[in-house]
């Protein structure tokens, strides 16, 4: 039982380690992981290549089992889980957007978006118009029906995008989504991330190499060598439009 | 989630064609060989299956199928009149003398020699004249494919002649037969005279041929006639499965055509299995990303079931529809008559498939379900 509940933290994390392989294969991925994400923020998790980042991410999604410490997500310790538990979670509370956009070559900018919803029995009309609404609001009405191959990278990855929130999950996790993209397009991405996916009572966290996006983020968490070394604070663009607000 | 599953296997249209092509040739290959087994076989047994008046034949108690006769004694046909239970009891002769056309060319023929006086074992579909016309000197009834053999070409008619033993005979009637398992054109004649057609042995009497009286079973009047003549008595039926297998224990054709049907069903299954599996591996990304997303294992193999049988039963309607195509084509062309797709076949090749499709739906569904989601996350 995880003894870490913190209501206004998406994820909490102590002394997180996972291993892979045992004997002289076993290799140490994750450390000691300390960390927490807040709910209503973007954290970036930054690092050099061969850090765990991406460990850490899979871990935090339920896609890898730790080896040890505490986990807490959205309130639930995911090593409870049992395995349909686990992918029930995942579908209701999580939205992912990869590196890749990992798009259905056959389907539609429309239909990939529907996915998720699709994925939790929602009809497909009714899926499809849900995720075309979603497009409109990401500036990508007018190519809801064309195919991943018709569409420009920017473009897929902000149908990826549309994927990860058109079930309005609590915790959106995000794999190097602007590395297969130009410097340009990666700003309007994270940009679009910004604006549309951070929100009270969701947490965004983005695995990132991409320093020139750092700007956009409330919290970058600095690994290495399989630990949080250092986590920074700074105002993003939604907390000044929050604050502004108020 | 069928919806994506469907689309997932029409968007990649080579592969899709692919997999449909495979299992539709392993259909076709499977369906038509397996009827092309079926109606060699079932060739074996025509002249018996022919015979309508007649339940009970009765035959040397060592004869192996219909084509291998030892002749009865003449009195045979009394004693098996005499048995309790008989209604009657009719001799039949079956030779295989030569005969030949008008222009010289010659071939064995399959002749039957009916009871003078009943003429039971007649053919029962004549295209031109009557069966009374055997009642005619010299006359016989001759099955079409003799006839467009010894006068191809020509339009049917009555009352040409043919030679056989250097007696000439007299067409008077032109039937359709079920087709011989030799090919040989089918010559129908009275007993008398069709003893006179083929080289004399002392015993010329091939069969007798009976039928039970009211009240009495074909399985009862059988064991009576065997008990008091020692005679071999079978139903039309029985000696149909006798010949058919002796054919099948003592030919190459089962083997031949085993060979065959093995083939398609390897072919199809390795191709289409090859095909499906290339297609998950290609996909294995996106089936990731769907089990990231939340679908759960079940779902995912319900997908690939769903993507296999779509493939199957376009493949096996593509390939039953060829078989089927084929013999209506070739139903027409006398020499391949009476080969035809049967439900059996149909029924028994859609299994076949249906087991192709979970072989190769297994080793894709093995390869998603151990995917770990995490690996959408390595670029």
């Amino acid at each position: 039982m995880s003894t870490i509940i913190d209501r206004n933290a998406a994820v909490a994390c102590s002394r997180v380690t996972k291993h892979f392989g045992e004997g002289e294969n076993r290799v140490e991925v994750l450390r000691g992981v300390d960390l927490t994400i807040p709910l209503g923020e973007m954290t970036l998790l930054v690092g050099p290549s061969g850090c765990g980042k991406t460990t850490m991410l899979s871990v935090i999604a339920g896609l890898l089992d730790r080896s040890g410490g505490e986990l807490n997500v959205l309130g639930r310790d995911l090593a409870e889980l049992s395995g349909s538990q686990a992918v029930m979670f995942r579908r209701k509370n999580l939205g992912f957007v990869f590196q890749q956009f990992n798009l259905l070559p056959s389907l539609t900018a429309a239909e990939n978006a529907s996915v998720p919803l699709l994925a939790a029995g929602v009809k497909k009309k009714e899926a499809v118009d849900q995720a075309r609404a979603l497009l409109d609001e990401l500036g990508l009405g007018p190519r809801a029906h064309a195919f991943p191959n018709q569409l420009s990278g920017g473009q897929q990855q902000r149908v990826a995008l549309a994927r990860a929130l058109v079930h309005d999950p609590r915790l959106v996790v995000c794999d190097e989504p602007t590395s297969a993209l130009d410097h340009e397009t990666g700003q309007v991405v994270m940009q679009l991330l910004t604006r549309i996916a951070v929100k009270p009572g969701r947490a965004v966290v983005v695995v990132t190499h991409d320093s020139r996006v750092f700007g956009f983020a409330d919290r970058i968490a600095h690994m290495d060598d399989g630990r949080i070394q250092t986590v920074s604070e700074q105002p993003s663009a939604f907390n000044q439009k929050l604050e502004a607000v108020s | 989630m069928n919806f994506v599953a469907l689309q997932m296997l029409l968007g990649d249209r080579a592969k899709y064609l692919g997999l449909i092509f495979a299992i539709a040739f392993s259909s076709f290959l499977m369906s038509h060989q397996s009827s092309i087994f079926a109606g060699v076989l079932d060739r074996t047994t025509s002249q018996i299956k022919d015979v309508h008046d007649a339940n009970i034949w009765v035959m040397d108690r060592y004869t192996q199928y219909f084509d291998e006769v030892k002749a009865l004694t003449d009195s045979d046909v009394y004693r098996v009149r005499g048995v309790s239970g008989i209604q009657w009891a009719v001799p039949l002769f079956k030779g295989e003398p030569r005969a030949k056309g008008p222009d010289g060319t010659f071939r064995v023929v399959i002749l039957l020699g009916l009871d003078d006086s009943t003429l039971v074992g007649a053919p029962r579909d004549l295209v031109l004249g009557s069966i009374d016309s055997l009642r005619e000197p010299d006359s016989i009834i001759v099955d079409r494919g003799g006839y467009e053999f010894f006068f191809p070409g020509q339009p049917l008619s009555l009352g040409r002649t043919l030679e056989m033993n250097d007696h000439r005979v007299k067409i008077a009637g032109i039937c359709n037969s079920s087709a011989p398992f030799t090919n040989f054109p089918i010559f129908y004649t009275r007993y008398s005279q069709a003893i006179t057609y083929v080289g004399r042995e002392r015993n010329m009497m091939s069969f007798v041929l009976a039928k039970p009286a009211p009240g009495v079973s074909d399985a009862e009047a059988c064991r009576r006639i065997s008990a008091a003549t020692g005679l071999r008595a079978e139903t039309g039926r029985e000696f149909s499965w006798r010949t058919i297998w002796y054919y099948i224990h003592h030919t190459g054709i089962p083997v031949n055509f085993g060979i065959t049907i093995a083939i398609a069903l390897v072919v199809g299954t390795v191709v289409a299995g090859q095909t499906f599996y290339i297609f998950t591996i290609e996909n294995l990304k996106q089936f990731g990303a769907l089990k990231a997303i939340g679908v759960t294992n079940a779902r995912i193999v319900g997908m690939i079931l769903l993507q296999a049988t779509l493939v199957g039963a376009i493949g096996f309607a593509l390939g039953i529809g060829g078989t089927a195509a084929f013999f209506e084509i070739t139903k027409q062309n006398l020499d391949l008559r009476g080969f035809h797709l049967l439900w059996q076949i149909a029924a028994g090749t859609g299994a076949t498939v249906m087991l192709i499709v979970i072989l190769a739906s297994l080793l894709s569904v093995r390869k998603v379900l151990v995917l770990e989601p995490a690996v959408v996350f390595r670029g």
